[in-house]
């Protein structure tokens, strides 16, 4: 059975649940899980004293509120799954490298920074650096899949590596900048310059702005490639698998760097 | 020879004596039907036998344009050699020269298995730098740029170490039309088994051998003792009412499907009866000793 853990206070300060993992909970009672100290500040704040906790396998892990304070949520997750029924703040997912992390709600910045495996959805709004890395990190998500249903905010997919992001909603501006690899999707639409000093790898934009001068059009061509995505997408997004499905036109670049990435648009 | 007689067929008690082989799967696919069976067909010419060709391939079957990765019509190509090199070898020297060079074609695994062939992941280099690594979830392919757009190539397909190799039928007849009607009725029945293949001519071979030869330089030669013309010269396997034989060679990716492939191909013979097919069936060994494999024809009897 799920382990539940039900919000009774409104969290007084901002709070840390990055020790709330499945593989961390595994051999802990209730009691050593209510003495878990979740706080920020100076003043100390426990499990015990923000949640009810319904005990069972700490596999399936589920928030049944959520809150913009509740910080680091499946941060480091590697197994398992957590589910948080509502928002969440900043750090969400960051570092997963397996399981399945679901936010129902809003979240903050820097969801599923630096993620590595796994699966990570979103069924509300991101903010920004979207998978991005944290100050001084060289690379931002380098593997899993990211879904995001709403929108996102400014940078998103900065400095990915690996992977596949799709985003349901609308983006800000510089998505995807610095893009090392890996893979893109947005289906709405995308703020100025998307793929800003991309190196490799591919965005794919269903509604895209004016491109930049350093991104060059290499027209229409027969490829098996959008086929064979579109369908490993069409599971989690049947309008991923329609935008996959169009005739697309590729433009590389950005030239003002390596130049082999590419951003893919209706032709 | 002891024999059983099914419908007037006299089926040998005797057994195919089988080898390991190495072996994979692909799904090859094209614009439409005709170029993805084009570019299976290249694939899988002139490898017939390992003795000469380096591996034996052949269609495994077509697949639907909804059942391929990218929604496309394919084929089914299976590819067997004796050791795990030689098949890398084959495999990324035929899916360079024959699948890369055919037009809008694409390449991908179709056999999951703890070992591993490289394709795409030697083949990328072909791009000149421009190939294009795309991965999602635990697949990976390349995109390699060519002329008439891009060759999507899956990075690696699973080798099987389960594989077996030389399942065989000797099909006796009274005269050549009709042990080629049988033989061609066995044909059409085996293809209809998954994951086997007859590498052969259409899935005939007309030129049985026998382990050695009177000259030193030859592993193999003709097999005389079921050679029509040689009855009376040599110590001959065939009967007085036999006046032709052809052999239908099966590779499979495991033991059931080269047995399946054979009760497939015995069904038909046997249900063409002697008057328009075969009189006799017999199969090809070593006297089991070389071989790990037996596949006795009696325990093939539906």
């Amino acid at each position: 059975m799920t382990l539940v853990l039900t919000p009774k206070v409104t969290p007084p300060q901002r709070l840390d649940l990055s020790a709330l993992l499945p593989h961390l909970l595994a051999d802990k009672s209730s009691k050593e899980i209510a003495a878990i100290d979740l706080a920020t500040t100076c003043e100390k704040i426990t499990v015990g004293d923000l949640f009810r906790i319904r005990a069972g396998s700490a596999e399936e892990i589920r928030f049944e509120d959520g809150s913009e304070r509740f910080d680091g949520v499946g941060q480091g997750l590697n197994r398992g799954r957590i589910l948080v029924a509502g928002d969440a703040g900043i750090n969400a997912g960051r570092k997963m490298s397996g399981g399945e992390l679901v936010i129902s709600g809003n979240v903050g910045p820097y969801a599923g920074s630096a993620m590595a495996g796994g699966r990570l959805e979103i069924l509300g709004n991101a903010g920004d650096f979207l998978a991005a890395p944290r100050e001084g990190e060289l690379n931002g998500m380098s593997g899993g899949l990211l879904v995001l249903r709403g929108a996102a905010g400014l940078r998103a997919g900065d400095r990915l590596r690996r992977g596949t992001i799709l985003i349901e909603g609308g983006a800000g501006d510089w998505l995807g900048s610095r893009l090392i690899a890996g893979t893109l999707v947005v289906l709405g639409r995308a703020g100025m310059s998307p793929g800003y000093l991309m190196r490799r790898g591919t965005i794919v934009l269903a509604k895209p702005p004016a491109l930049a001068a350093t991104f060059v059009d290499c027209g229409q061509f027969a490829s098996s490639f959008p086929a064979v995505f579109g369908r490993f997408l069409l599971p989690e997004s049947r309008g991923a698998a329609r935008l996959f499905r169009a005739p697309l036109r590729r433009f590389a670049g950005d030239m003002a760097v390596l130049g082999k990435g590419e951003i893919f648009v209706p032709a | 020879m002891r024999s059983i007689t099914k419908n007037g067929v006299r089926i040998d008690d005797t057994f195919a004596e089988a080898f390991p082989m190495r072996g994979t799967a692909l799904v090859i696919t094209g614009p439409n039907k005709r170029w993805a069976r084009q570019a299976a067909v290249t694939m899988t010419g002139f490898a017939t036998s390992v003795i000469g060709c380096g591996c034996e391939a052949s269609i495994d079957g077509e697949v639907e344009a909804r059942d391929t990765p990218d929604g496309r019509p394919g084929m089914r190509v299976l590819i067997f050699a004796m050791s795990s090199n030689d098949l890398q070898t084959q495999l990324v020297n035929r899916v360079g020269q024959c699948v890369l060079t055919s037009p809008g074609s694409a390449c991908f695994a179709d056999l999951s298995a703890p070992d591993v062939l490289k394709i795409g992941d030697l083949l990328r280099y072909f791009g000149d730098g421009w190939q294009i690594s795309k991965k999602f979830g635990d697949r990976h392919f390349w995109r390699i740029p060519v002329m008439d757009g891009e060759f999507l190539c899956e990075a690696t397909t699973g080798l099987t170490k389960g594989a077996v190799g030389g399942g065989n039928l000797l099909i006796c007849g009274a005269d050549y039309e009709r042990t080629l009607r049988a033989a061609e009725a066995a044909v059409e029945a085996m293809n209809g088994v998954r994951d086997a293949i007859m590498p052969f001519p259409g899935g005939i071979v007309r030129s049985g051998s026998k382990v050695g030869s009177k000259y030193k330089a030859l592993h193999a030669s003709t097999n005389d003792a079921f050679c029509p013309s040689l009855r009376g010269a040599v110590k001959t396997a065939l009967d007085d009412d036999i006046g032709c034989v052809l052999e239908i060679v099966i590779d499979g990716l495991t033991e059931a499907a080269v047995a399946n492939a054979m009760r497939a191909g015995l069904a038909a013979i046997i249900k063409l009866g002697p008057r328009n097919g075969a009189r006799r069936v017999s199969a090809g060994n070593y006297g089991g000793k070389l071989g790990p494999f037996h596949f006795h024809l009696k325990d093939l009897l539906v």
